[in-house]
């Protein structure tokens, strides 16, 4: 045991050497993950060099869409499965944690209610459905968290991917998934807030979610999920199941003709995805402070292609340039020009595909 | 209808590889084809086939387009269900329970009309992947490659003729040197049976006589059937020529005997 977890180890560490990118990356995420608390806590806030928790937040944020950018390319760019519904595992995720959040609230709701949240009492509901019962419990919603998306990957991918499901028409059905799983949320009857979603937290594991050791609590430890989630990925790729991986996304057909079980392989890489997208979403909601069912729209998922194919896909650390690029766009966008967004994006991609069509990542590349 | 239910028959096959040990050829032949029958919309593409191959022989399989060449190789690799008919594997591989992967890995190698290779890997990483043994995800992220694999790996690259090549990328490769990479993965899954479909198909001279050679070579210690439309190539290396037409069998022999056939010369090489 401890020498193949050596043995693991060395070859993490042969694979991180062949990776500059890779290297550059998880450089300058520690430098961040350093110098952001630093420049938050120790500097007066009149100071200049003082950011203030909005701009650390909004960087935590950023952070939980590089790790669902990296889960997306994990599935896309090393394996050809595009799936235009990764919004709903992110949403799923996040779902599950703010259910936690919901019950964390306690009697401190508009209602005084101290088992349910407001919006059960506003529909006049007498108990808690069965599905939020165990949700006060941390542990427990953390294994929510896993296995809500996991289990929902592993049916629709078993399904899809057993009957032969590819290409456009996975993509397809993923849309679907999706847009289905957003018109149940939005029903008051789901038990899930309806349209309004989740909101008003106070607090998580006891700490204030609107002090700043929080805060920077929250962004440390979305710093380190992106980290491990990318040496993970990067594992998973240099090893030989990573190699069919490819050679699945290259030519399925002659991997199926050699004796690999092609479906396992796919299952396996898109449950593994979207547990990944899961935590991400978890990540995402004590941050931002609000989870509602248009987090499922359809075009949240195109987004997250998009965010992939603009930063570069099949190499993992495009996708976290792809997906910050295009939100720091989003943000400068929305407030300088609400009504350009959409054409601006639309404007990228079409010059990315055209231009890039290995992305910036891969424009770089080229050029050194 | 029928064809949807019977895909989705074909999808219930047992993923289980047969044991290596089981294929017992005692008898001489390696693959018993009887009675096969398949039809695609009314379109009878095999017609009651019936085909034995014997043990390391090189059997070469001709007939003009849509005589049910390559529905054949479907049914043997598992692509295709047949109708009617049986489908074994020696005499205790059912061919017909298995999925394609778990054909593959009882010992049946198949290389595709089209080259088909891992354009993006390197060839030594193409044979590596090839490879024989237990191909799941979980084994897979662990895996090393031991020195006797890489040794296994440079002598079959030794027998397609590409150590020179053995770090390029499969991508870079030439028709030709293509076609011998997918034959090398098939070797290195020690197959018992080796079905190769147009292996000469756009190459040069030079390189159909090296297609030659090296199929030549593998008879014996595999079995090979070996499905072409290039004459002159079947003559340089056939022993036996099964002639098919509207999916059966027209004609078995050696190539004069075929040649001289007068139904196989109406058929087929009297145009």
């Amino acid at each position: 045991m401890v020498k193949s977890s050596a043995q693991h180890g060395s070859r993490l560490m042969a694979a991180l050497r062949a990776d500059r990118g890779g290297r550059l990356f998880l450089g300058t995420l520690v430098i961040v993950s350093a110098i952001v608390p630093l420049l938050n806590l120790l500097p007066s806030p009149a100071s200049a060099l003082h950011l203030s928790n909005y701009t650390v937040t909004l960087i935590g944020k950023y952070m939980t869409y590089a790790i669902l950018a990296i889960a997306v390319d994990l599935i896309w760019g090393y394996c050809g499965i595009l799936s235009l519904g990764h919004g709903a595992f992110f949403a799923l995720g996040g779902y599950a944690m703010g259910m936690y959040l919901m019950r964390q609230i306690g009697t401190r709701g508009v209602y005084g209610n101290p088992i349910l949240p407001d919006f059960m009492v506003f529909l006049n509901w007498k108990e808690l459905p069965w599905f939020w019962e165990g949700f006060n419990a941390f542990p427990y919603a953390v294994l929510m968290i896993v296995l809500v998306p996991g289990v929902l990957a592993l049916v629709f991918g078993f399904l899809a991917f057993r009957s032969r499901v590819s290409g456009v028409y996975l993509s397809i059905i993923t849309q679907a998934l999706t847009y289905a799983l957003m018109l149940a949320f939005f029903r008051n009857d789901m038990g899930f807030g309806g349209n309004n979603g989740f909101t008003d937290f106070k607090d998580i594991l006891g700490f204030s979610l609107q002090s700043s050791a929080t805060r920077i609590a929250l962004f440390l430890a979305t710093a380190l999920a992106l980290g491990g989630c990318y040496v993970l990925c990067r594992f998973i790729i240099a090893s030989r199941a990573g190699r069919v991986i490819q050679a699945i996304r290259d030519a399925e057909n002659r991997a199926r003709f050699i004796g690999y079980r092609v479906e396992s392989y796919k299952l396996w890489l898109f449950v593994l995805s979207a547990v990944l997208s899961g935590i991400a979403g978890a990540l995402y909601v004590p941050q931002v402070g609000i989870i509602n069912p248009s987090e499922f729209s359809p075009t949240n998922s195109i987004e997250i292609v998009i965010w992939v194919a603009i930063g570069g896909r099949g190499t993992l650390y495009g996708a976290v340039v792809g997906a910050i690029l295009v939100n720091y766009a989003k943000t400068y966008f929305t407030d300088a020009l609400p009504s350009m967004w959409l054409y601006a994006l639309g404007a990228l991609f079409v010059i990315v595909t055209l231009f890039l069509p290995r992305g910036v990542v891969g424009a770089i590349r080229a050029r050194t | 209808m029928r064809s949807a239910l019977d895909r989705l028959a074909s999808r219930s096959r047992s993923a289980k590889p047969a044991p290596r040990a089981a294929v017992d050829s005692s008898h001489g032949v390696i693959l018993y084809l009887e009675d096969i029958t398949v039809s695609f919309d009314g379109f009878r593409a095999l017609n009651a086939l019936t085909l034995y191959v014997e043990v390391g022989e090189l059997r070469c399989i001709i007939g003009p387009n849509g005589a049910g060449k390559t529905t054949m190789m479907d049914v043997i690799t598992g692509k295709t269900r047949p109708e009617t008919g049986s489908a074994w594997f020696g005499q205790t591989v059912d061919l017909l329970a298995l999925s394609e992967p778990a054909i593959a890995q009882s010992g049946i190698g198949r290389k595709f009309q089209k080259p088909t290779v891992f354009e993006n890997h390197s060839v030594f990483e193409n044979l590596e992947l090839a490879m024989a043994g237990p191909k799941t995800v979980w084994k897979w992220l662990a895996a090393r490659t031991t020195a006797e694999q890489v040794d296994h790996i440079d002598q079959v690259l030794q027998t397609i003729g590409l150590t020179e090549r053995r770090l390029d990328i499969a991508g870079a490769l030439s028709h030709g040197q293509k076609q011998w990479l997918e034959i090398g993965m098939l070797l290195m899954q020690d197959p018992q049976l080796l079905l190769v479909d147009e292996p000469v198909a756009g190459m040069t001279p030079q390189e159909v006589e090296r297609t030659a050679e090296l199929l030549v070579s593998l008879a014996g210690k595999h079995s090979v059937i070996v499905v072409e439309h290039d004459m002159e190539f079947v003559r340089s290396i056939a022993r036996t020529v099964t002639v098919l037409h509207e999916g059966s069998v027209l004609a078995q022999g050696s190539i004069d005997e075929v040649q001289a056939d007068a139904r196989v010369q109406q058929v087929y090489l009297g145009e």
